[in-house]
Formats: structure tokens, sequence, C-alpha cells
């Protein structure tokens, strides 16, 4: 059955174009997953979709101990964007195990978590514990939190603390750890070629970038953190232009996203070298948003002739 | 869902009594079959549902998308004010406050919104008929106007108080009067009792004969309606209004305190019950 019959689009297409892509050990049957903290644990998304369609989606950032938030407000609406400061809000690895993960397991797609902590020892105890859950098909390794006070970021901006974090967690991670970097540092390539060869088998980008919000009617910031990360279209050149850098730095599999909105937005990134991608804000505008993207990513393949994604991969004209 | 219709349409008559249906969520596109100039600030939004109304409970909204502009890159949240099943109709009361708004406000008749809805829980109904205050402040008598509609069906005696800055910032007097005794107050003294809500004479020596107080408007006002109901431990719910990004409990943005940690307005809420909330009243 075609996808956009169910996302409630209608346009006539010749065949489905081989869509599958390969991340490490990870069988996508399409390049469509869902980013970090935007789709929740899937099922807020079961009235909207099957998630079952999608290529995978990453669950919510999830630390060792629960961690209330940070304080409200927490979003501000910009200029073909936004700025969240949630302060990865979920209620600890051993809650997801007992609680959330057997809800998960009815999904017929890759489910992947989002890991995240304050020390490495966090990390690594985070890691262990989805590491035993057979359904989970693997991690994205967040080094890139700009809303919190200690760790995420900060891992993730310095050569020497990524290759400590990420080879600690590939000792006791032992299926498909996928690094996502921020783009909050000066070379996103020396950075990208420091978790490679610290073991990640993939890298994701990009995360949030560090931005602000003032109202001027009362001269206050409009998060309560004063500054909170920036998403959505306003950030999507910065992202492809970060791909593109990481694309010729290393040779690991690459998923891109930063204001992906429609299959068009998705195409530029499979052509600056990603091989997969994620939607992030575009969910909480449309949440059938990536049906629609997976569609139109067949209608552009079909249109142009394209027999199959990776024929797109990496194939920028210059 | 062909279950959910028939109880529905079993419920149908003028006693329905209240009951609480979990209704699917959808994104649906809707015909603006009237668009009412209320006031300077106000336009009334009546839309036409395509698919088939399931029940939509007081205090629920709808997440609106403004056609986009840079500007305006999120769905807005409005409080599905009125339902009308036999015409398979919503309608959303807007205040124009920024860009978002007033596009919406402008929306022409015929033309489409996407709507995502119905969102949220909804205000407690009592399984016997009470007596009830229902205070609203500015535009925030859009979330109790189904409410008092939906109390008074059920028998309730239904009293309403609305806070306004001026006479002419009071909207939709009409419509409450047709469930139950209206009062106002207006800051200007320009219509009702001149002062806040809670400086009404209802407040003032009648508050003991209500065994329940419903609130939606601005916060300080909630949280003065919430104290005065509080010092006489009377049940109170509140609709809380925070910006929230995507409208059914996935961004996290909207949280708001409360004994039980953070939780969402979106979904968690709108309305909580004051014991809930860490108001400090």
């Amino acid at each position: 059955m075609r996808l956009h019959r169910r996302a409630g689009i209608q346009h006539k297409s010749i065949k489905m174009a081989d869509l599958n892509t390969t991340i490490h050990k990870l069988e996508l049957k399409n390049p469509v997953l869902t980013a970090s903290g935007t789709f929740g644990y899937g099922f807020e998304y079961d009235d909207f979709l099957d998630v079952s369609l999608l290529g995978g989606i990453v669950v919510k950032g999830t630390t060792i101990y629960p961690r209330q938030g940070n304080a409200y407000p927490r979003m501000a609406e910009t200029a073909s964007g936004m700025l969240n400061s949630v302060g990865l809000q979920n209620r600890g690895a051993r809650y997801f195990a007992s609680d959330i993960y057997p809800k998960l397991t009815k999904y017929n797609t890759n489910v992947l978590v989002n890991v995240s902590g304050s020390t490495i020892d966090e990390y690594i105890a985070c890691a262990e514990i989805i590491n035993d859950l057979d359904q989970i098909a693997g991690i994205e390794l967040n080094i890139s939190c700009p809303n919190v006070k200690e760790g995420g970021m900060s891992f993730g901006t310095s050569c020497t603390s990524i290759e400590n974090v990420v080879s600690a967690v590939r000792k006791v991670y032992h299926k498909t750890m996928i690094v996502k970097l921020t783009p909050n540092v000066t070379d996103i390539g020396e950075l990208a070629r420091a978790a490679e060869y610290s073991g990640a088998d993939s890298l994701s980008l990009i995360n949030t970038l560090l931005g602000m919000a003032i109202n001027a009617q009362t001269r206050k910031p409009v998060l309560a953190t004063i500054t909170g990360g920036l998403s959505g279209p306003a950030i999507k050149p910065i992202a492809l232009r970060m791909v593109w850098e990481v694309s010729k730095a290393v040779k690991v599999p690459l998923i891109g996203m930063g204001g992906i909105m429609n299959a068009t937005d998705a195409i530029e990134f499979f052509l600056a070298g990603a091989s997969a991608i994620q939607v992030g804000t575009a969910n909480y505008i449309d949440p059938t948003i990536t049906l629609k993207i997976i569609d139109g990513i067949d209608y552009y393949l079909n249109y142009h002739k394209f027999n199959k994604l990776s024929d797109i991969i990496g194939c920028l004209q210059l | 869902m062909s279950a959910k219709r028939v109880e529905l349409t079993a419920l149908n008559g003028h006693q329905r009594m209240f009951k609480f249906h979990a209704v699917r969520k959808t994104v649906q596109n809707l015909k603006v079959i009237e668009n009412l100039q209320l006031n300077d600030d106000h336009h009334l939004l009546q839309l036409k549902v395509p698919d088939p109304l399931e029940t939509i409970n007081p205090g629920q909204f709808a997440n609106l998308l403004v056609d986009h502009t840079p500007a305006v890159f999120l769905r807005r949240p409005f409080s599905i004010c009125s339902v009308d099943y036999s015409k398979n109709t919503i309608s959303v009361l807007i205040k124009k406050i920024g860009e978002g708004t007033r596009a919406l406000a402008q929306t022409q008749v015929n033309s489409y919104i996407s709507g995502m809805f119905p969102l949220g829980n909804s205000f407690t109904i009592p399984s016997e008929p009470e007596k009830i205050l229902l205070v609203g402040g500015g535009s925030g008598v859009a979330s109790l106007m189904n409410l008092a509609q939906e109390l008074r069906r059920n028998l309730n005696d239904v009293t309403v108080l609305i806070g306004a800055r001026s006479s002419a910032d009071l909207v939709e007097l009409d419509h409450f009067s047709r469930y139950g005794t209206v009062f106002t107050t207006t800051e200007d003294g320009t219509k009702g009792e001149k002062g806040y809500v809670t400086d009404h004479h209802i407040f003032k020596n009648q508050l003991s004969q209500f065994k329940r107080i419903y609130s939606c408007g601005p916060e300080p006002m909630m949280k003065a309606v919430a104290a005065k109901a509080k010092s006489q431990s009377i049940f109170c719910e509140v609709s809380l209004e925070n910006t929230m990004a995507c409208g059914f409990g996935v961004c996290l943005c909207c949280v708001t305190e409360t004994i039980e940690g953070h939780k969402c307005v979106c979904t968690d809420g709108p309305v909580f019950n004051i014991n809930q909330l860490k108001w400090q009243i």
C-alpha cells in the first residue's frame, strides 16, 4: 500500500523506489527517523500515524537518574524556528526499561534511545541498562544538549572529552552507537573524526544551536534559563553545511537533521552526504509530516529516474 | 468510533449526564463558516469539521495553524468554546495579541484553517447537580463557555462572574446568560461592580453557598480566586495557558509545577485542581 494514501496526499506515482538505507548494522526500510525530544516515546503519535511505517524513531533523551528538567518558560518562538530549554526532563533509565520499553516493542521499526548524562559514569550506567533491552536497535549518544548545566554539550565541544565519553560507552554498549554532534563548535569535522576514532558507528548532526530570545517590553529573557537551543528551518543552512563538512571528514554513515520540513529539505541532506535523516520540530506542526516526507522522497527518486535512495547519497554536483 | 457515536446519540437528550470520552486526536482542515468580530480585540470563528464530531469535553482545546509567515511558525492553542454537533462545527474565541492571532482573526469565511483537536483534559463535571460558580477574566471566558452549557445541561445551578478592564472588553455575556445568572466586574466601573472579580460581593459574603468554582483568565486573577476557594475549602479547578510547541505532550515546553513534579499543561492539563498546583496562595 502506498504510504501517501495514509498521509492523506493523493498523487500518482509509478513504482516505489528502493528507500532502504543502512546505518552500521541497522537496516532501515526508509531513511526517515524522528529526532529525539520531538517524538516522545512514539505512542504519543499513535492517534496520528502508524509509527511502524517510519525508518526508525529516536525516543526522548534518557539519563540514568530521573530529571525534572528546567523551569518554565522553556520555549520561545523565533523567526522560522523555536528555542527550547527543556533540560532533558525524563524519569530515568530504570523507569524507561521497566515501564516504557514494554510499550515500544509493538512497533515494527528501529527504536533507538538517546542517552545522556552529567558524568562519564552516568553515560556508562545508562548505556548498560539500554544494552540489556533486546528490542532497542541502538543508542544515540547525546554529547550535544545545550540545556543542561553539567555534561551534555560540554562533552561534545573538545576532542579529548569526546574521546573519553565515546570510548567509555563503546566498551559497555555492543549494538549500533550513533554519536549526536553539537553545532556549537568551530571545527565540526575535527570533532567528528574524534567520535569516529573512539568507536562511533554513525554520527547524527546537528543538535540545536545555542540561542537567546529577549522580550523588549519586559526587558527580560524569554526563557527561564536565559539561553536555549534553536531548531526549525532557521538552522537548515548551517546543518547542511556541517553535514557536508563531516561527510568529507569521516567514513561512518551520517544522519542529517536540522530544520527539515519537507521532502525537498530531506533530499538536500542526502545530497550533502547523509544516509538517513531525522525530522524534529516539523513534527509539532504536522504530526504526520514524516509520512509525507517518505512519500516525497519516493516521488523525487521516481521523477528523477533514480531506482534507489543510495544513488543520491553524497551525490552533490560540484 | 461507531460505539462512541452510539453512546453519544443515546445521551444526546436534554438531560444527558456528562461522561468523559477519550477521543482520538486528529488534524483536519476546518472551513471557516463564520468570522464574527465581537469587539476591537476579539473574533469568534465558527469552523466546520469535515469528519463527524466525537464528543468534545469542556476545557479541551484546538491547536490552529496560521498560514506560514517566518515570524509565526508554531500552531496556536485556543479553547473550544462551543460545539454544535448538529452542524458539525466548533467555535474558537480569538483575542488579537500578536501576529499569529491577528492573522487568524482576519481569516475569510470559506477559507480553511488546519486544526489539531481535541487536545487536553477537561473540567470535572459533578455527578449530581450542584451550585457552581464560574469565574472568567478577559479571553479566559472561552474555556468556560462550553463548560457553562454542559453544566446547565446536567441541571447544575450555574452562576457566572466575568471580569474585564472595561465594558467594551466583556464578550459573550449573552451566551452565559442562557445557562446561568451572570454578574460582571470592570476595573473602570463601566459595567457591573467596579474592581477585580474577587472584589465582587459574591466573594465578600456569598461564596460559601457554592460547592465548586471553575476559573479561567489571567494567572493573577486565577490565583486570587484559588486563594478565596482554598480559604473556604471549596473545590476549585483552573484552566492554565502556558506557551507550547506541540499541544500533545511531546515537546515538554508547557510544563507547570505540581505536587507530582512538572506536568504538561497540554496533556495533563489545561485544567488542574488548585490542590495539585504549587501556587503560593
